[in-house]
Formats: C-alpha cells, sequence, structure tokens
C-alpha cells in the first residue's frame, strides 16, 4: 500500500512540474521573439568598449566600388588628377537638375536659402553668416563645380561637413542646380524658350 | 416529498448564469480597454529623453525638413538617427552656451553617441522597412502623428498589428502624392479615398497582408 501510495504521489508531482516548466518554457519563448539575440540598428552592445553595436570599419577601409583613384575619383572627390574638376563625372538632365532641387530644399536652404542668398532659417535665428553670404557672386560663379563638391563634402568655414549624409551622386546634383541658381541670375529674357518667353511676357504685362 | 432546493435557488441560478456570461463579457472589455491604454502603449505618452530635443521647434517652427536629419528613410529599413556631428551642424554656432545642450557637446567632444529613449519600436519578429512607405507614399505624419506640434516626442499610434493592417488592406484610406510625403503640416484631401485609389494604381500598391510579408 505504502510503495502505491509513493507511486501515484510521485507521479502527480512530476505532472504538476511538467506543467510548470511549459509554463516557463511559454514565458520564454515570448521574450525571446520579442527581444531575440540580434543587434537592431543602434542597439548598445556591452561587447565592444565604446558600448555600440554599429561598428565603424577599419581606419583605411575602401568599400568595394569606392575606389578615389581613376576614373573614380571625379565621382567621389570632385578632382581630376588632384586638380578641382571643371566638368560633371555625368551628364545633366533636367531630372538630375530635380533631384538637385530636392536635395539641396533638404539640406542648403536652412542657411543658404531658397534661393543661394544666404538668408535662410538658420542665419536669421542668428548662425553667422558666412564671408559671402550669397551664391550670386563672381568668385563663385568663376569657381570650378569641383570647388562645391569638395565644400559639400568636406565642410567649409563653420560650414560643417555633409559627406557622411549626403551620397555623392547627391552632390553632383546639387551642385548642378547650384549652378542653375546662379544662371537664373545671369539669364536675359532671350534665353527663355519661345512659348515660355510669352507667358512670362504676358505674366509681366 | 419536500422540496430539496428554496425558492431562492432560482433566482441565484439565473443571476449567476447570466452574471458569468456579463462577468466574463466584462472581463473581455477592461482587458480590451487596458490593453488599448496608453498604459500599455504609450501612446500620447512624451517619453524623457536625454537632451529635451523639440520637433515642435525644429518642424514647425523653423520648417527643417525631416530627412535632415533622418537622412537613411529614404534608402534603409531605418529611417536614421541623426549622429551627434548633425546636431553640431548648427548648434556649433547657436545656443552654443545652453546647458540644455551640455549633453549634445559633451557627446561631440568624447565621441560618445547621445543615449536617446526609444519612442516607436515594433518587436523582433515584425521586419518594418522606412524606405517603402515614403516610396509608395505613406507620409511620415501618417504614423508618426502630429510631429510638428510635439515639444517632447511620443508615440502616436500603437503599432499593433491591427492597425498596420487596416493600411495594408485598404492603403488608399491614407496615402497621399509622394510630394506630400514630408510634408508635417499635411491635411488629407475630402475627397482622400480617390486620391488613395488613384495612387494606389499609379504608384503600383499592393495589398500585401500575407504574414511573410511583416514576419520572417
Amino acid at each position: 500500500m505504502t510503495n502505491r501510495c509513493e507511486r501515484r504521489n510521485g507521479k502527480t508531482r512530476g505532472w504538476t512540474s511538467a506543467v510548470l516548466g511549459l509554463l516557463l518554457l511559454c514565458v520564454g519563448c515570448r521574450q525571446d521573439m520579442h527581444v531575440q539575440p540580434r543587434y537592431n540598428p543602434y542597439d548598445p552592445a556591452d561587447f565592444f568598449g565604446d558600448g555600440q553595436s554599429a561598428r565603424l570599419p577599419v581606419a583605411g577601409t575602401v568599400p568595394r566600388g569606392d575606389l578615389i583613384t581613376g576614373p573614380q575619383e571625379l565621382l567621389y572627390t570632385g578632382k581630376i588628377n588632384g586638380a578641382l574638376a571643371e566638368v560633371f563625372p555625368f551628364p545633366v538632365t533636367r531630372q538630375v537638375l530635380e533631384r538637385g532641387r530636392a536635395r539641396f530644399e533638404i539640406y542648403c536652404t536652412p542657411c543658404h536659402g531658397m534661393s543661394g542668398d544666404g538668408d535662410g532659417m538658420i542665419i536669421q535665428r542668428g548662425f553667422p553668416p558666412p564671408p559671402p553670404t550669397s551664391f550670386h557672386i563672381d568668385r563663385l560663379r568663376t569657381s570650378p563645380v569641383g570647388y562645391f563638391f569638395n565644400v559639400i563634402t568636406n565642410g567649409f568655414g563653420r560650414m560643417y561637413p555633409y559627406g557622411y549624409r549626403v551620397a555623392p551622386r547627391d552632390r553632383w546634383a546639387i551642385v548642378a542646380y547650384i549652378r542653375a541658381l546662379e544662371l537664373s541670375r545671369q539669364a536675359s529674357i532671350n534665353d527663355v524658350p519661345e512659348p515660355e518667353r510669352q507667358k512670362l511676357m504676358g505674366e509681366s504685362r | 416529498m419536500a422540496q430539496i432546493f428554496h425558492h431562492s435557488t432560482n433566482t441565484i441560478a439565473r443571476v449567476s448564469i447570466f452574471g458569468a456570461v456579463i462577468l466574463i463579457a466584462l472581463l473581455g472589455y477592461v482587458a480590451e480597454v487596458v490593453n488599448n491604454s496608453p498604459y500599455v502603449t504609450d501612446v500620447d505618452v512624451a517619453q524623457p529623453q536625454p537632451v529635451p530635443f523639440s520637433h515642435k521647434h525644429h518642424v514647425g517652427e523653423l520648417g527643417v525638413d525631416c530627412r535632415y536629419c533622418h537622412s537613411s528613410v529614404e534608402v534603409s529599413s531605418s529611417a536614421g538617427m541623426p549622429p551627434t556631428q548633425t546636431c553640431m551642424t548648427c548648434h556649433s554656432q547657436i545656443w552654443t552656451q545652453a546647458a540644455m545642450l551640455q549633453p549634445v557637446r559633451a557627446s561631440y567632444r568624447d565621441s560618445k553617441p547621445i543615449s536617446w529613449t526609444r519612442v516607436n519600436a515594433v518587436p523582433d519578429f515584425v521586419y518594418f522597412n522606412h524606405s517603402i512607405h515614403v516610396a509608395k507614399g505613406v507620409g511620415c505624419t501618417t504614423c508618426h502623428g502630429p510631429i510638428a506640434e510635439m515639444n517632447i516626442t511620443w508615440r502616436a499610434q500603437t503599432l499593433y498589428m491591427r492597425w498596420c493592417l487596416d493600411c495594408h488592406n485598404a492603403p488608399e484610406k491614407y496615402l497621399r502624392p509622394r510630394s506630400e510625403v514630408f510634408n508635417a503640416f499635411y491635411t488629407a484631401p475630402p475627397d482622400q479615398l480617390a486620391l488613395g485609389r488613384r495612387l494606389v494604381s499609379e504608384y503600383n500598391v499592393q495589398k500585401l497582408t500575407d504574414c511573410t510579408t511583416c514576419h520572417r
């Protein structure tokens, strides 16, 4: 009798622990799936000394396709054999200009203003304007396009570099749009195509 | 033969049967209310941050584009949090003595990123991608709410799956023209459904409701 009783008790205890174990597993599952053992962007990490999961490439690393010598030099540095380039690395189409305008309005207008006069909102709020407050001066009108590309990439004076958040092709598109802005101040009515000219003349009348 | 049960038993039986139904329904209702309350969802709860960054000031008053800081939103799953260098682009020159910006300056000086408190997050088994949503005409404020009015940022939506599916089932209710995606002051036109249907076909928006669209 005693033996059977003990066995039954043992069975019950077994069941209880099995159910409890399953419950524990369920709890574990939920957390495991919600918070998986991997790093999401910007997650902190104890493993590395600086506490970040995002790692910087080893100094001197060149991403595949980003070689900045030879034919790629112009696209990525705005230079040809070390000298500021006078030409664009790809044809400037209407599409490029429109892309340039959109990127200009995101990254440049806060300081340089919508038309490049250097009267953006951040300047109005107290950012000290740089010596040339406008793109529409002779020195900048005659600067090579590579000069603008370099300033966007590496910064200039109080202007911080933008290379880390504006891709090279977008930087070139912005340069093209700056050129268009400069041209717009130098253009005469004869530069406007005929149908558009009629419209403008009509409006001004 | 004497009755086994007292008369009142009838009432008790009725009350307990209907009471049980009502109690279960009530419990369900309470669970639903709690589950949708800010206590659980964090919706409308401004999260304390190491620096009291104001979207209201930067977006609403200064008109800075979302992408000026969240620069990877069009090309990546993550919208991108700005490195301290982006803050210092302006704050190296303005508000340079402000005490509230001390952590920003310290972060830049020591090359230690600021540890922001996350406001919006989905569980790890959800693979959300910002770039496809903005490319198909889902505006920032559709999910992130009136960001241009937030002094301290709060979560605007529950991010529950039923909320995702509400749009995935009927995207025409929310889509806007691509040119308006980053407009923080956009209001939907009265003929939203007509516009939405046009955009669904123009942008080739599919009703992706397979489990594997988000869960991989």
